[in-house]
């Protein structure tokens, strides 16, 4: 089967993000970018897939500027065969990349189409659901344990109290949890092959898909400071403090 | 004005972040309809109905809905949603799940986890881990939201009389089965609603050593987290998690033991009312956001805790 990989190219999740002074939005010049952890597994998972001959092929799709193909070859030096860039000036929301997305898979009909459940910068969680209700395919969301039969695919996914089991006809949609699998480095003759893997590029126009954003962000603030506390001492200085002085015991 | 809200139950009773989430639709304004969506709901329904504020409850029960799967409930809530101005739901697993769904499906947007209504079309919501706080304004016709119930008190469970209306559609699809669940059993409070959260972190060492947090714990009556490390070395539970990507907790006291306070860790918690930090790192991050620190051994400390509470 052909698996279908969505990845995203985000600050990197070790960078303490700075607001800008105009609070007009982060500040991202300079900084380091990487592909969002989420996607990282969602990458491994379907390398995997290959690897045990479930998977012919595995497509990594992204969307974005030109800066994304770099996260592109990172993945492909993972394991995928070849990329599609879909270039536009920014990074549309998620509503316009599920429909950027559903252009993809009418064009290459995966049987399985693997995302991260959350991109760490906007921390929406919505691309892989809505992509699900605009293709009308059943979703597997957060999972930590994915097995692929021949017709449909069972996934265990991190809920609430604990763990679910869902079952789900192919074609269908995972996006993926921490515990899902631990991602493979990239070697360095992996990264030099990455270089030639096939990497197409559509634009929006060549989907069909009008790009429009409905959510406009006003303003962007750095959260409130608290205020620096104290050391103790020892147990009993700590227990007097939260008795008398922060009354929480 | 008129919201809709789902709520958030287990076929027997109402979730807390439900009269979370009512809140949050409060300070939007406008006529507030429950959907209570599942299979033998009725009795959550008639909870539902006693919510002071509340205008209707719709109880939707069918087998269809009895695992909440996305398929079924988006469908349904889509279908319900088409009337309203606002459809709101907790930002819990299951309402992350179905939503961007029903959002898609209306063809609109989604906002999630707001922690604060500015106005009817204005919210604000955390970014990067909750290193930023962002304002956003949307400009859709229905918006659907989801709510981050830390952020938010709880109305009264009680002081209303709504009318219970049944729904009679039944989405059911094909694609998408539930085939089983493992719930973890605690008899200590929810993580999310407890007023004391003890979490334990790489520095427990080991899961047996996690029992000297549940002494502390049961001392406390407080909930017991863990960090990620902690989860991902098999201490303890997935479900534990506090986190970007766990569970956003935001309890009067938090203790956090053992866990050196990475961003991801930090976005789960640093919202809680007084923070404590006992590790033996004394350059360890969570010092920063701690109102009190202790640079100790843990494995002293906390008997010696559990001794003098």
């Amino acid at each position: 089967m052909k698996v279908l990989v969505a990845v995203k190219r985000v600050i990197d999740y070790n960078v303490k993000v700075r607001v800008k002074a105009d609070q007009s939005d982060v500040d991202l010049a300079n900084v380091k970018m990487a592909l969002n952890p989420f996607c990282e597994i969602a990458v491994e998972e379907a390398v995997r897939l290959k690897e045990k001959g479930i998977a012919e092929e595995v497509v990594v799709v992204s969307i974005g500027p030109k800066a994304v193909q770099e996260q592109m070859r990172t993945a492909m030096a993972l394991g995928a065969d070849r990329g599609i860039h879909v270039e536009t000036d920014d990074l549309p929301d998620s509503l316009a990349v599920a429909k950027l997305l559903k252009g993809v898979v009418e064009k290459e009909q995966p049987q399985l189409i693997i995302l991260g459940k959350q991109a760490i910068d906007s921390d929406n969680n919505q691309t892989g659901q809505m992509l699900g209700a605009l293709t009308g395919m059943p979703q597997g969301t957060f999972a930590s344990k994915v097995d692929v039969d021949s017709n449909t695919v069972s996934v265990t996914r991190e809920v609430d109290g604990g763990l679910q089991t869902v079952k789900l006809q192919l074609p269908a949609i995972v996006t993926t949890d921490l515990r899902l699998n631990e991602p493979r480095y990239a070697s360095l003759p992996n990264i030099m092959k990455a270089k030639r893997k096939p990497l197409d590029t559509l634009t929006p126009d060549d989907l069909g898909v009008a790009v429009k954003r409905t959510v406009k962000v006003l303003k962007v603030e750095a959260p409130a400071e608290r205020s620096a506390g104290v050391k103790v001492a020892d147990v009993a200085e700590l227990v007097e403090k939260l008795k008398n002085e922060a009354k929480v015991i | 004005m008129s919201i809709l809200v789902i709520a958030e139950h287990n076929n027997s009773e109402l979730n807390p972040a439900t009269l979370k989430t009512l809140s949050a639709a409060q300070a939007i304004g406008g006529d507030i309809d429950v959907l209570v969506a599942g299979d033998g709901c009725q009795a959550v329904a008639e909870e539902a109905s006693k919510i002071g504020g509340v205008n209707k409850v719709l109880c939707a029960s069918n087998a269809a809905y009895g695992h909440f799967l996305a398929e079924n409930l988006g469908t349904l809530v889509a279908e319900l949603g088409k009337g309203y101005s606002h459809i709101l739901a907790p930002a819990t697993t299951t309402g992350k799940n179905f939503m961007p769904r029903v959002a898609a499906l209306l063809d609109v947007a989604q906002v999630s986890d707001i922690i604060a209504v500015e106005s009817a079309d204005t919210f604000k919501r955390p970014i990067y881990a909750g290193n930023a706080i962002a304002t956003v304004q949307s400009e859709d016709a229905i918006k659907v939201i989801t709510v981050r119930a830390t952020a938010f008190d709880a109305v009264s469970a009680e002081g209303g009389s709504a009318s219970v209306e049944t729904v009679d559609a039944a989405h059911a699809s094909d694609k998408s089965e539930f085939v089983g669940e493992e719930l973890a059993q605690s008899e200590r409070p929810e993580l999310t609603a407890a007023r004391v959260v003890i979490s334990g972190g790489r520095g427990m060492q080991n899961g047996e050593n996690f029992h000297l947090l549940e002494k502390v714990a049961d001392k406390l009556g407080a909930a017991v987290g863990a960090s990620r490390a902690a989860v991902d070395a098999g201490f303890v539970p997935n479900d534990y998690q506090v986190g970007q990507t766990g569970k956003i907790v935001a309890p009067e006291l938090y203790i956090a033991v053992g866990i050196s306070g990475a961003i991801q860790h930090l976005a789960g918690m640093k919202d809680s009312k007084v923070i404590v930090a006992i590790n033996k790192d004394e350059e360890a991050p969570i010092f920063q956001v701690a109102d009190y620190g202790l640079v100790a051994d843990l494995f002293e400390v906390l008997p010696q805790l559990d001794q003098s509470l």
